[in-house]
Parts: structure tokens; sequence; C-alpha cells
């Protein structure tokens, strides 16, 4: 196990995941087995290649620097669970 | 002991593009809250970012500004966090490959030059505005949205900082390159530059470092000078007194002039970066990079070098003038018209910037242009007006923003250099001080001084001075 379920929580709680026992237990299998399958590919000889960011052929794909109308504000906030004085509406974090 | 601080800046500048980093929002400032948002700035499912050229092109701007290296290819990259100034729940930023590395900018203090590393300078987007609100139901934040996504260039600096003096000199300079190659509005109070503080001490000569401390929320070159000041001591008073200093994140009060320990926002600085699959890396060619460099306007340093050379400015002038880009331009255009250089410096340095500063303003944003300084100049070069009535009429035309000749007319402030006008009321003087007239007879020279001084009184300050000593001396 490369991966210790106390990990898993660290992880859980960045991501802000509410876990079950049974869903600890169940992801430190699965991402172990993500991480077994990285060390396979680790074993690679990799040696004059360049890295990966991205996977498809493309560089340097730009726009203008061009403003455009963006959302009327009643459909920005239109999904907000809650909203005030023509501003989202969330829980005080700090 | 002796202890020396060790400091680093990290620089947050908005670019002035006229649309977001990956979305065409507007980048205005002010607004209604979330006025100036769509679809990819909201971080809503389904969007893809686009790469804003300008941002790109003026980061190489900076780049080479800032004499940095420019890597030949870069990526952005995401960094997580859960906080809601960020709708995505990360940051596009760049982490291991960042826009360009290894720079410098040079600093004066107490006439000593000083070469600071820039160890990088990246490319990110810029977070919203919260305001928290503490309601009888419940403590809650407001979110707008309007700043999320305006591009922002993150310059960090070597630790070859060692005062809050050459912090700030660093910062200043930082302002002035910005200003001059023209890529942001650098205003501290609205937050387009921003700066945080790194900040450790250790015995003088050691060559590790101490604990050190992040100082944040300093929005003016004065609060960064003094919040530093503050910590620098702090943390000296905790090793003197056998204690350590915490790693910690601490904020600059500006009303109680302290600095305290700040809440973090994520427990552990785990931002998980990883590169941004929606965005296609940068390569950045030479051909591009030589584009970029051969835009590039004469920088702070240089100008300066030239005023000297060019006007004979003394060194101090230079500097002062050349430290803001609009100053320098305005000292360009008025020396053109009146060519005494050190006469117009002397202006700009004292009356000008003095006036410019009680109103808050910048040197473009003058009442009095380049040309109305150089009308009143010559007004006085040509003995039409007293230097005394100049620096009144100064103080008008910045008021007003009407011509020097306008005013010297409307007010009848043109100089009495007329014998016989002035002659009655030089001897008027002289006749009701007597006792003071003896004074100076019997060799107490400073009465003369008195009697100019009674006669400007008589005529408003408007005798020509030179003219009024003749007069006194031949009577007396």
């Amino acid at each position: 196990m490369r991966l210790s379920k106390k990990e898993v929580e660290h992880v859980a709680l960045l991501a802000r995941l509410h876990l079950s026992e049974e869903e600890k237990e169940s992801y430190t299998h699965q991402l172990n087995a993500v991480m077994d399958y990285m060390e396979k590919l680790r074993a690679l000889n990799t040696e004059g290649v360049e890295p990966t960011a991205h996977v498809l052929p493309l560089r340097n794909i730009f726009r203008e620097d061009a403003v455009r109308p963006g959302l009327p504000r009643e459909k920005a906030l239109e999904g907000a669970p809650a909203a005030r004085e023509g501003q989202f509406k969330v829980p005080r974090v700090v | 002991m002796e202890y020396e601080a060790v400091i680093g800046l990290e620089v947050h500048v908005e670019l002035k593009t006229e649309s977001k980093a990956f979305c065409s929002c507007t980048t205005a400032f002010g607004g209604e809250p979330n006025t100036h948002v769509c679809p990819v700035c909201l971080g809503l499912p389904g969007v893809l970012p686009v790469i804003n050229r300008r941002m790109v092109e003026f980061g190489l701007r900076t780049a080479l500004a800032l004499n940095c290296t420019i890597a030949p290819m870069c990526k952005f990259d995401r960094k997580n966090y859960y906080y809601p100034d960020l709708p995505k729940n990360y940051q596009i930023s760049q982490y291991d490959m960042p826009l360009a590395r290894n720079g410098y900018l040079e600093i004066e203090v107490d006439g000593e030059k000083k070469r600071i590393g820039i160890t990088r300078v990246h490319m990110e987007e810029d977070a919203g505005k919260l305001i928290h609100v503490e309601g009888p139901n419940g403590d809650y934040s407001l979110v707008d949205y309007n700043r999320a996504g305006v591009p922002l260039l993150e310059i960090v600096s070597e630790p070859d900082l060692r005062s809050p003096e050459e912090a700030r000199a660093y910062m200043e300079k930082l302002k002035a390159i910005l200003e001059y190659i023209d890529v942001s509005d650098c205003k501290m109070q609205e937050g387009s530059l921003r700066c945080d503080a790194n900040v450790s001490v250790r015995p003088k000569g050691a060559t590790s470092f101490g604990t050190k401390t992040e100082v944040k929320n300093m929005n003016s070159f004065r609060a960064l000078q003094r919040a530093l000041s503050y910590e620098i001591q702090r943390q000296i008073e905790l090793l003197e007194k056998g204690e350590r200093v915490v790693q910690e994140t601490r904020a600059w009060d500006e009303d109680k002039q302290v600095t305290y320990t700040m809440r973090s926002k994520e427990e552990a600085h785990d931002y998980r970066y990883f590169p941004e699959p929606d965005l296609v890396p940068l390569a950045i060619d030479q051909e591009w990079i030589e584009k970029v460099r051969a835009g590039l306007p004469e920088l702070p340093d240089a100008r300066r070098e030239r005023l000297v050379r060019q006007y004979g400015l003394p060194e101090y002038d230079a500097g002062i003038i050349t430290g803001s880009r609009a100053l320098a331009d305005y000292f360009e255009r008025a020396v053109a018209l009146f060519p005494d250089a050190k006469q117009v410096s002397n202006w700009l340095m004292g009356d000008f910037l003095r006036l410019l500063n009680a109103q808050g303003l910048e040197p473009n944003q003058a009442p009095v242009t380049p040309e109305n300084l150089a009308e009143l100049l010559k007004l006085q070069e040509e003995g039409v007006i007293s230097i005394k009535i100049a620096k009144q009429v100064f103080e008008e035309m910045f008021a007003t923003g009407k011509g020097a000749r306008e005013i010297v007319q409307a007010k009848g402030l043109v100089q009495i250099s007329d014998v016989a006008e002035l002659t009655p009321i030089v001897e008027r003087v002289l006749a009701s001080h007597p006792k003071v007239v003896e004074d100076y007879r019997n060799g107490k020279e400073k009465a003369l001084g008195f009697l100019v001084g009674q006669v400007m009184k008589e005529t408003k300050g408007k005798a020509n001075p030179s003219l009024v000593n003749k007069l006194l001396k031949e009577r007396l």
C-alpha cells in the first residue's frame, strides 16, 4: 500500500469530499491501483523525451484582446443557491 | 547582538489589457458587482478558456524590462484551493514552467547602487472580491467576480533586500518600470499593484536564513516600509527573549500599525498543482522576443542618465524626475519650450509635486500644462513678474487651470520696474522707519532686508526686488 487511509482522508478533505468509512476503504484501494500503474509507467526509459504537458500537438492558441459583453447579472446569479445585493451569497469561510 | 533583515518581495500587478486573461469580459475597475462576468470567468460547466495574446505580450515586455530570460516553452497550471473568491476552485497560474526567470533591477539607497535579483515572472488570473458580513442570522460573505480572471503578473524577487528602505526602493523602481513600459496602472490603493513580503532576521554576517514570516496587506509604499520595520523589530525582540519566530502569514494593520497572525485559507499550502488541460503550451521564439524588445521604450535608468547628459541635470534631480514616466515626459515637454532645465526641475520638484501630491494627482493630470509652466518661467525670466509673484501665480494656475499671462494681466501682477513709480514708495518707507534706517547706517546690514520687505508689502509683492535694493541703497 503506497497510500494510507489517512492520506486519502487528507485528499478528501482538500477536495471537500465527505467519505463514508466504506468509501475510504474503497478509494484507498482504487487510488493504490492508480499508483501501481504510475509505478509501471515509471519503469519506461524516458531519457531524452521532452515532458508532455498537453497531448495535442498545438501551441500558441490565442484570442485577440477585445471586449465582448458577458452575462446580464440576473443570468449570472440565476444558478446561485443564494444571492444578495447583486452578489453571490456564500457561507462565511474565515 | 546585531541583526540584519532578509527580505524578498512577491509583487502582483494587474495588466491593463482591455479584456480578461481567458475570456472577453472587460477588465474595467469598479462597475456594479457581477456585471463584468461570463460563463468562463464564473467557472460554469462546459466552458473553455482562451489565452489573451496581449497578456502574454505584456508579460514578455515586463520580463525583458526586468532583464529576465524568457522560457522557450511555458505552460499554465491549475492551483487548487477552495475559497469562494475563485469560482472554479482553482486559479489558472504557472507553476514549474513560468514565463521568465533570472532577472534583476537596480536600486539606489543612500547613494549606493545595488542589484536585486528577480527569481521569476509568471502569468495568472486574479480572484474575485469578498465582503464579509456579520448578520443577526449568522455570518456570510458576498462575492463579486468582476475582478476574477483579470490578468496578473507575479514578480518574485530574490531575498536580496536587507532593509525596509531597500524594499521600498525596489518597489518604487519596479512601479516606475511597469509604468514606463505601460503594462499596468500600478495603483496600489485600487489594488492593481500589490505586494507581499517574506521577512526573516539573522545575526549580521550569518549565511543561513532565519525562520521567515509572510506579511500581507501593505497598500502603499509607506505601509510597506512601516510594516517591514515593525515585523523586523518584532522578530528581533522574539530572538532576544530566547523565543522562536513561528513561520506563518501575518497581515499589516494600518490603523494599529502592527502585524497580526492571519488565519490561513487552506490548512496546509497543498495546492496540488497540475497542468491546465484546457490550455495548450506557449512556445515563445526568438523572433517574438526580439520584436517585443524592439518595442520597449527607454527605461527609467537609461532616461535618468540621458537627462543628466543632455540637460546637465544633477543626478538627484534626474532620479526624482525619471521616477515617474509622466513626470519625465512633463519635464521634457517644458524644457523644450523653456531650456533652463535646472529651473524647470526646481519648479517640478518643489511647488509642482507639492500641489500634485496634496490633491493626489498624477503628473499627467496636473491642471498646469508644460506649456503653461514654460510661459510662467518666461514671464519671470523677462522680469515681468518677480519670483514671489510667480509662485503665487502658479498656485492660481494650479487651482484654475488658467494660463500664466492671463492671470498676471487679470490680477495686475506685472512687476513694477519703473523708477518713477517706485521712488515715492521707497521714500515713504524710509521716512516711516527712521530707527531702522539708523540701525543700517550704524552697520546693521540686516536692516536693509526689512526695508526691502516693507516696499514689497506696499506693492503687494510686485516691486522688482533688485531695483528696490538699488533705490534704497542710493538713499541710505
